[in-house]
């Protein structure tokens, strides 16, 4: 009765590439021009928030081991953490950019969730991959955000953090429930369905 | 050079600054989404097969409405385009 997997995270694939894409935009055009329209300056942290919120259900249904409904919460609980964050600077409630650093946290945590949470090996199987890659890449990627609380204007660590989010969203554009990684599929994974 | 001048010439020579890159950076931004439509759209001619619309007999509820991956890329891009990207353009060639 309920969609596949695969699908769910697909849908947050989408979410993630729309953030790429509003990184990007607000980005090229400059804080400036992007704040010229007060809505739009509540689009990237309200779509992290609403990820965040929509994490919740995910991890009501998907979850099938305490370990894995640890890190779906914990995914929920961060990004709802740096998406309020977001919107108090957006709205001008919170005026410190040291808040910026809830979007790191939100990284770090989910990263090494995704690590600690995946118990096989790199090649076990797609899944299994995009979990190890999924956690280095947001490991790794939580510098940009810290970058940006010191140096909010830093150009490289936007362009930075824009790449981070599209490659989130091709990761889990790639991921299967049960399929090869170069392959390689343990006897033990199952049979792919398609 | 007295220091009104000075700053009057430095406000003018960033305002200029300004109107050339503005062009450039509204092409860029209204070339996101058709980027990423154009992604989707690669991909699903490169994997025509996760596309289950195209042979809806047999699948599910789930596989038919949720299990189109690339067409949500060319959704995103095409949503962007016009909630964002657009107004984005028209604020850039504001004055």
């Amino acid at each position: 009765m309920i969609p596949r997997a695969e699908m769910v995270h697909w849908w947050f694939a989408t979410g993630f590439l729309l953030l790429g894409l509003l990184a990007v935009a607000r980005l090229v055009v400059g804080e400036e021009v992007w704040a010229m329209r007060p809505w739009r300056r509540y689009l990237l942290p309200g779509l992290m928030f609403l990820m965040g919120v929509l994490l919740w259900p995910v991890m009501t249904f998907y979850t099938n081991s305490t370990i894995h409904m640890i890190a779906h919460g914990s995914w929920a609980q961060v990004l709802m953490l740096a998406g309020g964050a977001e919107l108090g600077l957006a709205s001008g409630k919170l005026q410190s950019h040291w808040w910026r650093l809830c979007t790191a946290l939100a990284m770090l945590v989910s990263g090494g969730a995704f690590i600690v949470h995946e118990q096989q090996h790199w090649f076990f199987s797609r899944a299994a991959f995009l979990h190890h890659t999924l956690g280095w890449t947001l490991l790794i990627g939580a510098v940009f955000p810290i970058v940006q609380a010191f140096r909010p204007r830093s150009l490289s660590a936007a362009l930075g953090f824009a790449s981070v989010l599209f490659l989130i969203s091709v990761q889990l554009f790639s991921d299967r429930d049960t399929a090869s990684i170069f392959g390689h599929l343990s006897q033990f994974a199952g049979v792919p369905h398609r | 050079m007295s220091a009104e001048f000075a700053h009057e010439l430095h406000e003018q020579t960033i305002e200029r600054a300004r109107s050339v890159t503005r062009p450039l950076r509204a092409r860029i931004v209204l070339a996101l989404g058709p980027l990423a439509m154009l992604a989707g759209l690669a991909w699903a001619l490169a994997q025509p097969y996760r596309i289950t619309l195209l042979h809806p007999f047999g699948q599910g509820f789930w596989w038919l409405v949720g299990g189109e991956a690339p067409v949500y890329v060319v959704l995103a891009g095409a949503v962007f385009w016009r909630v964002v990207a657009v107004p984005l353009a028209q604020d850039l060639h504001a004055p």
